[in-house]
């Protein structure tokens, strides 16, 4: 048999990890400076660019896409070549996929402050920045099935069914998710609108978990954990089990987020039985990867490496087990909308995702390197400081979800909420929140321990870029060389019929999109009415600002809910939300009804600096609406859009919109201006204001 | 709520994929051996390396 000689390429992995390290300082110190936001709102140091709202997605975005995207192509291209025993497909591949990957994650740094935003949790990025993901994707797949394809060692380790599975999953659930009519280059809406845009957005931001932060991960854990321990995983049996159970299974958890709200009950209990059947294969997971280290515990008193990969293990099987649990209805309408999410969140982030990293670096650059680590002792210290960190962090956020959720629940005896005012369930947990920023601060300590370490190692090492390897060429396969691939199909009556079932739901569903969009706009509330253009502008400052990162609008039928927000949130209400905005978790309260609930000046001064109407609220004041004059140019392209989408403005209503937003906006400055505040009618807050009032009315006109 | 016949669709098609994927995988062999290739990729490169 002839043996081929072939080189790996370590550079392309040395680069993925240089920008993996960069991200990941840079994502976790986005996170401490919107941690410390929440208890000190100062911090913003008055700038619209780095408030809370702007910048919380730009913390998501970094940390899952740019720290953890570039670890999952670290890894992936250095595993993948071995295992393939074959160089990466296409070096120009490679470099296009880096660079394209790098310049994506700096329009996001620059878009995500300015407030170029979908809303979207963790699809935030605007229709451009969608569309270069969406190509490079492609690069990245090619690549990959090209190395594939080449390989020289016939059977494929089951690290890369992991890596199919994402490449695939992932290309599908963003493109689902991310179609919108644009607007502007900046500027988007959602095609679908209210419970429908939502129903999308997590079976999107459910799946983005699964498939961009849990399957690539396991499939690195199947490679690099074995090595590092230098023992062949425990059961090589159950990993393939393992792996085609939890890709079947995941794909239908998604409604998972949605309990309680305006979405079927089928689909609510679909998504909670699903998510229970979860932690089988979830642990199947974890099991195989903590047995992996029978008998070799005692180097795991040793070495960091697989100290970190042995926390990030059991952080995967401690998040996979709790998120089920949190799928259940009774515990849901206790945990949803709490930071008990940003705990469950952040276990999974911080410990899994995080140790994970660091655990593959620690063993990685010193192979690139060809050198030893440089100081195991600090590597240890980054270890302790993390584990601790993860502690601080995760255990005050349960402490603050469910002291924060019993409040809101809280009734006296006498059937009255016990803290009606909801400033003082947040008063009560900053305590918590300051914590929590001290977990977050030792966890970058130690990251930023690594750094220097890792930078140490380099600078000692001689970096390989070129790594010679041989191996026999793979036989070619003689029995289809003679006849067309169709037929050799044909000879096969299972694989045809699936292939043919699934060309036919492509074609059919591709038809019958339009055919449902249209039927979905007709509303079911005869009173509730598209916004005015005024409220348009001013629902998309919302969105600018981030409103919905910290407040709801989604008022679950809980008596706890309705006697504290009024009437629950229905379906019907939401046709013309292009995108919706329920969000996930209430930093603040709830505002599906807060239209009319207070006059005009009340959110004026509000807006301007919160603590004037609230003392002690952790709201950032925002003095810059009442000084920036709203772009009415978009106002026409803004309608015309809306009605490609099926929302009932009347024919010629583009043209007339502007003349009819300064009627509106002139009103409620004229109600200001009585109250002898020295508004403008031509300023964002105006219609910031009207958009606020209009908030859950429209339901409150049809009652008599 | 028809939008949750195009997520089902989409989410069965990726299904049926890896139904497809598995089927493939299975058929040709890949399981026929379920412990060497755990062994395999502890032995294959790093020949210049010494920890």
């Amino acid at each position: 048999m002839d043996i081929e000689k072939f080189q790996y390429d370590n550079k392309i992995v040395r680069d993925f990890a240089i920008a993996s390290v960069v991200f990941a300082v840079v994502g976790m110190l986005v996170g401490v400076v919107i941690a410390l936001q929440l208890f000190i709102p100062e911090v913003n140091a008055g700038l619209q660019y780095i408030t809370y709202g702007r910048i919380r997605p730009l913390h998501t975005n970094a940390v899952i896409f740019a720290f953890v995207g570039n670890a999952i192509f670290m890894g992936m291209y250095y595993s993948l070549q071995r295992v393939c025993k074959a160089r990466m497909f296409s070096d120009l591949l490679s470099r296009i996929h880096f660079w394209g990957w790098q310049l994506i994650i700096v329009a996001a740094a620059i878009s995500l402050p300015m407030g170029w935003t979908t809303s979207k949790e963790y699809a935030e990025l605007e229709w451009p920045i969608d569309i270069a993901i969406t190509l490079i994707w492609v690069v990245f797949a090619i690549n990959v099935f090209g190395t594939i394809i080449k390989r020289r060692e016939k059977h494929m380790y089951v690290a890369i069914w992991f890596y199919i599975a994402t490449i695939v999953t992932v290309a599908v659930l963003h493109i689902v998710n991310s179609i919108g009519i644009p607007v502007s280059l900046t500027k988007s809406y959602s095609l679908y609108a209210g419970v429908q845009d939502a129903l999308v957005q997590w079976w999107y931001g459910h799946n983005a978990v699964a498939f961009f932060l849990t399957t690539p991960y396991l499939g690195l854990m199947y490679y690099f954990l074995p090595k590092a321990a230098n023992r062949p995983v425990y059961s090589y049996r159950l990993s393939i089990i393992h792996f085609w159970s939890l890709i079947f299974i995941y794909i239908w958890a998604g409604p998972h987020h949605l309990l309680y709200t305006a979405l079927p009950d089928w689909a609510q209990s679909l998504g909670t039985v699903f998510s229970i059947m979860l932690i089988a294969p979830s642990w199947g997971g974890m099991i195989n990867g903590l047995l992996t280290l029978r008998g070799a515990w005692d180097k795991v008193r040793e070495e960091p490496v697989l100290k970190f990969m042995v926390v990030a293990v059991t952080a995967y099987g401690m998040a996979t087990f709790e998120g089920p649990m949190l799928s259940l209805k009774n515990l849901n309408a206790l945990a949803h909308y709490t930071d008990w999410i940003v705990s469950h969140v952040h276990v999974g982030a911080l410990g899994w995702n995080g140790f994970l990293t660091f655990g593959i670096l620690y063993w990685l650059i010193p192979r690139l390197y060809r050198t030893d680590l440089y100081s195991k002792k600090l590597a240890g210290w980054h270890f302790w400081l993390g584990t601790l960190g993860i502690v601080f962090y995760a255990s005050s956020m349960y402490v603050a979800g469910l002291t924060q959720s019993l409040m809101w629940k809280e009734f006296t005896p006498m059937g009255m909420l016990q803290y009606p005012n909801f400033l003082e369930t947040t008063l009560q947990i900053i305590p918590l929140h300051a914590i929590r920023a001290i977990g977050g601060i030792m966890y970058l300590t130690g990251a930023l321990m690594m750094v220097y370490n890792l930078y140490k190692t380099a600078a000692a090492g001689t970096f390989v870029a070129d790594e010679a390897a041989e191996a026999p060429a793979l036989p070619k396969n003689t029995a289809e060389s003679n006849e067309t691939r169709h037929r050799w199909l044909e000879r096969k009556p299972v694989q045809f019929a699936v292939l043919a079932t699934v060309a036919i739901l492509i074609g059919g569903i591709i038809e019958m999109i339009p055919t449902f969009l249209i039927k979905s706009n007709i509303p079911t509330i005869e009173s509730v009415k598209p916004y005015t253009p005024l409220e348009l502008q001013g629902r998309d400052i919302y969105i600018r600002e981030g409103c919905n990162t910290c407040h709801s609008q989604m008022i679950r039928p809980f008596r706890s809910e309705t006697e504290r927000y009024g009437e629950y949130s229905k379906a019907g209400e939401f046709v013309y939300d292009h995108p919706f905005l329920w969000g996930s978790r209430r930093t603040g309260p709830d505002l599906h009804r807060i239209g009319g609930k207070y006059p005009h000046l009340w959110h004026y001064l509000h807006l301007e600096n919160p603590r004037s109407m609230s003392p002690g609220s952790i709201m950032p004041p925002y003095p810059w609406l009442l000084t920036q004059d709203l772009d009415t140019s978009t106002t026409m392209a803004k309608i015309i859009a809306m009605q490609t989408l099926g929302v009932p403005y009347p024919k010629g209503f583009e043209h007339t919109a502007n003349a009819l937003l300064a009627k509106q906006a002139d009103e409620i400055t004229l109600d200001l201006q009585k109250n002898k505040v020295p508004a403008e009618p031509s300023k964002e807050v105006i219609a910031l204001i009207a958009y606020l009032q209009r908030l859950g009315i429209d339901i409150k006109v049809a009652q008599p | 709520m028809v939008v949750i016949v195009i997520l089902i669709g989409c989410s069965f098609i990726i299904a049926v994929g890896f139904l497809a994927a598995f089927l493939w995988s299975v058929k040709s062999g890949q399981y026929d051996d379920k412990y060497t290739p755990s062994v395999r990729i502890l032995f294959d490169d790093d020949k210049d390396f010494k920890q």
